[in-house]
């Protein structure tokens, strides 16, 4: 791999040992991509926070330093750690002081993870603590190069944005924000970015659960390409891309997808495919949206709900305000719980605007920082829950053991207040 | 209850799956009758010479959620691997899949001393290199023949990645490949 001076500078330890031992991982992992050179990034999404036995392990050992030098930046040494070098985000972490008495959920994870907030924000990490950077400050101009984690802001950063990061991870985004550098590599580059896959739209799409599943049929058929989606298609909003690219990149590994008309990168069918042949399309009519409803509900059979989650990716403000209007006057059922997870920053607009007051006389919770996925923490005796996310519905049976129902935000308040799923593709 | 599986969509499709996006990968080779040693070519992701067992997966593998590092173990329920242990393997498979957790789960085999021997897979990603160098093995991608294919659990491996190479003793044929 061609590095630059300033980058040799950085290798040979002109920044400190620690900007030397990021550069030494992003050459070794440079040189495993077969990169020719790094990129310049002032934007990096990861983590650092999130609390894990290992974590737990190297603290005790040696503080924060050794942490963030072992897992961020693999290696055996200490390391003073400095400021971070370019803008830095914590995603989304563990649960937070807000969870105490609501999430079964370690209390000294909590605790710990207050003390690494404290480490990352005292070196410039803003703790956004969501996995939506996008909605809370963080949002990336067209070809701005990123150096994002999590499946679900990495295919919203690529196709909505047009901004450019592939799937990094936990060292790779540690040593980006303290060299701002990231192997130019995949989705850097331009001629990887135009579509391999035509999927052709015949059953009109229109509804957050529409783009749910017809994310989460993509994914499932091109898996780790990128889907040129045309066809009979509603305009959709942030919420409904949201749900989409976390539902491609559930079923399969879509890090890139264009909707010609709608995202930055395709104006036309033809410039989404680069001017090459445009390929047969897969045809997702009635019988794939019924088949894909389907399958997000063939795991269970039990139709009392114990617990319902909204909130995946984390919920818009409005979101939650649907929430709030859906519960409205109501009350939810003695034996079923309601979370609703955000971004802690949209949560104050929520509790500000009175949504939040609304959905709590009513028995549920707007959580934030964290997921019962990321967690591994949904409420106690939990054997059945539901929920509008397809993200969610395909993690979480597996992650925590429980049976699952996907349908549509009301289909979920009516589960929460009566105790039980009605929920069927209308 | 949890019996879903990705590929329920595309069985119920009339569609079905459509072929893998994932480049062309060669076909594999016959199965000889007397299985004879032979040698795989292919690129470095991370240098070093291993000797060891190989366990070899079909089916790509999730670390957020697919494997448990305190045991070395896939957990992913419907994984054909679900339960083996890889410590001390040389683990070959088709690719990484999933969280962007990947790397950072394969990290804390090697903090854990559960980690696999060394990696050989098919398709190369972020999240498979960046993978393979935090767990600091040897690994290999692009081979002239898809190792998934042409290994099996069990073929005894001298992989040395500075030379690209895998040496491949099929379970139970005679001793030594001569490269």
């Amino acid at each position: 791999m061609r590095l630059t001076d300033d980058e040799k500078a950085m290798l040979d330890g002109a920044e400190g040992p620690a900007v030397a031992a990021a550069m030494d991982l992003l050459v070794r992992y440079g040189e495993a991509l077969d990169a020719e050179r790094l990129c310049d990034t002032r934007n990096v999404a990861g983590t650092t926070t999130q609390p894990s036995p290992a974590k737990a392990r190297l603290v005790a050992e040696g503080g924060w330093n050794r942490a963030f030098s072992v897992l961020s930046l693999d290696s055996d040494e200490t390391l003073d750690i400095p400021d971070m070098k370019v803008p830095t985000c914590q995603l989304q972490q563990g649960f937070g002081p807000d969870s105490v008495g609501i999430a079964p959920y370690p209390r000294e994870f909590v605790e710990l993870q207050t003390q690494a907030e404290a480490f990352a924000g005292r070196r410039g990490v803003n703790i956004l603590a969501t996995c939506t950077p996008y909605q809370v400050g963080n949002l990336p101009v067209r070809g701005e190069h990123c150096a994002w984690m999590e499946s679900s802001a990495v295919v919203y950063c690529n196709s909505v944005l047009g901004a450019r990061t592939n799937c990094e991870g936990g060292a790779s985004t540690g040593a980006a924000s303290l060299t701002g550098k990231i192997p130019y590599w995949g989705n850097h580059c331009p001629e990887n970015r135009f579509g391999t896959h035509l999927v052709r739209v015949e059953e009109r799409v229109t509804s957050f659960l529409d783009w749910g599943l017809l994310g989460y049929f993509t994914g499932d058929l091109v898996q780790e390409g990128r889907p040129v989606v045309t066809g009979d298609l509603d305009r959709p909003d942030l919420v409904d891309l949201k749900h989409f690219g976390a539902a491609s990149a559930s079923s399969g590994g879509v890090e890139m997808y264009h909707i010609p008309g709608v995202t930055p990168e395709a104006p036309s069918l033809k410039e989404a495919f680069g001017g090459r042949r445009v390929p047969e399309p897969l045809v997702y009519g009635a019988a794939e949206r019924r088949a894909v409803y389907e399958t997000l509900n063939n795991q269970g059979t039990r139709t009392d709900v114990d617990f319902v989650l909204l909130g995946c990716p984390h919920a818009s403000v409005d979101q939650i305000r649907a929430a709030a209007r859906a519960l409205e006057g109501r009350r939810l059922h003695s034996g079923t719980q309601l979370w609703i997870m955000a971004p802690r920053a949209l949560k104050d607009v929520a509790d500000r605007s009175g949504y939040t007051a609304v959905i709590e006389a009513a028995g549920g919770r707007v959580l934030v920082d964290s997921c019962p996925a990321m967690s591994r923490s949904a409420p106690p005796g939990t054997r059945v829950f539901a929920t509008d996310s397809a993200k969610q519905a395909h993690y979480l049976p597996a992650i925590l053991g429980i049976e699952a129902w996907f349908g549509t935000l009301e289909d979920c308040i009516d589960a929460a207040v009566t105790g039980r799923w009605g929920g069927e593709l209308r | 209850m949890n019996e879903r599986t990705l590929r329920k969509a595309a069985e119920q499709s009339p569609l079905g799956r459509s072929a893998p996006s994932a480049p062309d990968t060669p076909d594999a080779p016959d199965t000889p009758d007397a299985p004879e040693p032979f040698v795989l070519h292919g690129r470095k992701v991370v240098g070093g010479v291993v000797e060891g067992e190989a366990l070899v997966s079909q089916e790509t593998i999730s670390g957020w959620g697919g494997i448990d590092p305190a045991a070395g173990t896939v957990i992913e329920r419907r994984h054909e691997l679900f339960g083996v242990c890889f410590t001390g393997k040389i683990l070959v498979f088709p690719g990484a899949k999933g969280s962007s957790g990947w790397s950072g789960f394969f990290q804390t085999t090697r903090l854990m001393g559960t980690a696999p021997l060394g990696m050989i897979f098919t398709v190369n990603t972020t999240k498979s290199a960046l993978g393979a160098v935090v767990t600091r093995v040897p690994a290999l991608t692009d081979l002239d023949r898809d190792p998934v294919a042409a290994i099996r659990t069990g073929d005894w491996l001298r992989l040395d990645a500075d030379a690209g190479t895998v040496e491949v003793t099929p379970r139970g044929a005679a001793p030594g490949p001569k490269v």
